[in-house]
């Protein structure tokens, strides 16, 4: 039976909902007709609890715990599950497309000689190997990509884009692993720096509009802020517009800015890259101006 | 202080409606236009400053074809000081691993302190050269960076991390780091700018000048295919709203006022 592995993304003792995804995006990947075991990797420091939840999702656990992986350091990390896939021959190894999981992927897919899908929004296992359709250029285009081969393949899967369903059964079997004594992290933690808090916190507004590169000038936005006083509305935008100094952090919706969850959602002058509308939760109205 | 800056020419697809190609696994490239990679242009910048501030070289180095000279030029004349294209017949059709494969024997042969490169790239945009570049190279690296110091032989780098964290930490050098955008104001490049760098020196360079085994790049090489690509289906339940502008707004505040928007 197919052994799949599932980096398992945690902080401050709370699993990343991408594990459970990406659990559920395994159980798919076996020989027709059979079943797969499918196994977490817990990377960290004193994570047993984390493990403990971990039971309804997966057949094994394979915990590395050590106080030298307090702090998440993707070429570590590679090390220690080079020698994971080295010693289990999984099927293909999922990590998530976070910004954690881009930092560890690709070096491990050079240490372990494996073909590395990335992003992918749709994954299956395929007669020669593994295929999936990721989007180029910005989500305008969508690519069926696949490898061929009859295992040992990485993929990097698109957090929100995989159904999440419990496997009761699983029972999570644990596997305590050990962390060799040369692996010495190559970074020196310096700080952890939380986002300043906003003056106003879009993380609860049930009406946003939203603003992106389209408004074209910072002036454009008085139109906006107008536009958002007569709709009983806060403002938020995209990166690039908190790039170019138009508008604080604070107001940026997206992966690496705030998760909101509006009744509605008016984005204007706006793309939608997943970058953006992964910050967008729940079922808001959106309406897009383009 | 030397660095390496690695640089991509892309398509511009901002404001562009894109359609297939005939092959069916690329996009028409026509009428595009072509830009630096938004990602690498804050790469440059970070170079450049971290050098006008710490003396030493940049050197900016791109992989492509004849045309991709211009993305080069571009980061000479933001003020590169030298810049090295890898180009042969070969490279075409190479994957994320062939191209770090590529820049990993060419970069093998250049004194560097720091290797920087984007984040991510418009076109493709899985973010693996710059990380697979390290782990050929063998240094460590920093993905996602959105400060960048250095100070003796260690760079502190503040990065996007899980949870919506950023985090600081340090690495020695030589070291390679991913940039992200936002990370500085790269500075205007003019016209007058370009022709002015023309007289910086631009090396070229192939498979037998870096030293290359061609049977590690182009399509035979490929660790992961690509079988087609197609326009994304349409979501479901979406509708467009057509019209003059009158009737479009009069529709959008009506759905507006349904969904509790106003």
């Amino acid at each position: 039976m197919r052994l799949i592995l599932v980096l398992v993304e945690h902080s401050g003792g709370v699993v990343d909902d991408s594990a459970f995804e990406l659990a559920s995006a395994a159980r798919k990947l076996g020989e027709p007709g059979e079943g797969v075991r499918v196994g977490a990797v817990l990377l960290g420091n004193d994570v047993s609890g984390i493990a403990e939840g971990l039971g309804r999702w997966f057949d094994d656990i394979y915990v590395f715990d050590s106080p030298r992986l307090q702090v998440p350091d993707g070429v570590a990390g590679a090390e220690l599950l080079a020698g994971l896939i080295e010693q289990e021959q999984p099927f293909v190894t999922l990590i998530p497309h976070t910004n954690t999981g881009m930092d560890l992927a690709p070096a491990l897919a050079i240490r372990a000689g494996a073909p590395l899908l990335a992003d992918c929004i749709t994954l299956e296992a395929t007669e020669d190997g593994i295929s999936a359709v990721r989007t180029r250029y910005g989500g305008k285009v969508h690519a069926r990509i696949s490898a061929a081969g009859t295992g040992g393949f990485m993929a990097t899967l698109r957090p929100g884009s995989f159904a999440a369903t419990e496997a009761p059964g699983a029972g999570g079997e644990l596997h305590t692993m050990a962390v060799p004594e040369g692996l010495a992290p190559q970074r020196r933690f310096v700080e952890t720096i939380a986002p300043e808090p906003g003056a106003v916190d879009i993380s609860q507004a049930e009406v946003l509009v939203a603003v992106g590169r389209g408004i074209d000038e910072e002036e454009h936005l008085e139109i906006i802020r107008s536009l958002a006083r007569a709709m009983g509305a806060e403002i938020a935008c995209t990166r690039p517009v908190v790039d170019k100094g138009w508008l604080a952090k604070s107001y940026q919706v997206g992966t690496s800015g705030v998760a909101v969850k509006p009744k509605v959602y008016l984005a204007i002058g706006i793309s939608g890259s997943y970058q953006h509308t992964g910050g967008i939760k729940g079922a808001p109205f959106i309406a897009a101006i383009n | 202080m030397d660095i390496i800056v690695c640089v991509k020419r892309v398509p511009d697809v901002a404001e562009a409606e894109v359609d297939i190609d005939s092959s069916g696994r690329g996009i028409q490239l026509g009428t595009l236009g072509y830009v630096i990679n938004e990602w690498d242009n804050f790469a440059v910048e970070a170079a450049v400053s971290l050098v006008e501030a710490h003396g030493g070289k940049v050197t900016a180095v791109t992989v492509g074809g004849e045309d991709d000279e211009d993305v080069l030029r571009r980061a000479l004349a933001m003020g590169a000081d030298e810049a090295l294209h890898l180009t042969d017949p070969v490279f075409e059709g190479s994957d994320s691993f062939g191209i770090a494969g590529i820049l990993s024997q060419a970069v093998a042969d250049i004194p560097y302190d720091l290797l920087l490169t984007g984040a991510v790239s418009g076109d493709v945009g899985g973010g693996r050269v710059g990380p697979m570049l390290a782990a050929m190279a063998g240094i460590p690296h920093v993905c996602l960076a959105t400060e960048l110091s250095v100070e003796g032989s260690t760079a502190r780098v503040r990065h996007e991390v899980e949870g919506g964290l950023e985090r600081v930490v340090e690495l020695d050098l030589p070291a390679l780091v991913t940039v992200q955008t936002g990370m500085n104001e790269p500075r205007y490049v003019s016209v007058l700018g370009i022709r002015k760098a023309g007289r910086k020196p631009l090396r070229t360079a192939g498979t037998a000048e870096i030293g290359l085994d061609p049977d590690t790049v182009g399509p035979a090489a490929v660790r992961v295919r690509i079988d087609e690509m197609f326009l994304p289906p349409r979501g479901e339940g979406a509708e467009i709203l057509a019209g003059n502008d009158e009737d479009t707004v009069a529709a959008l505040v009506d759905r507006l006022r349904q969904q509790g928007g106003i």
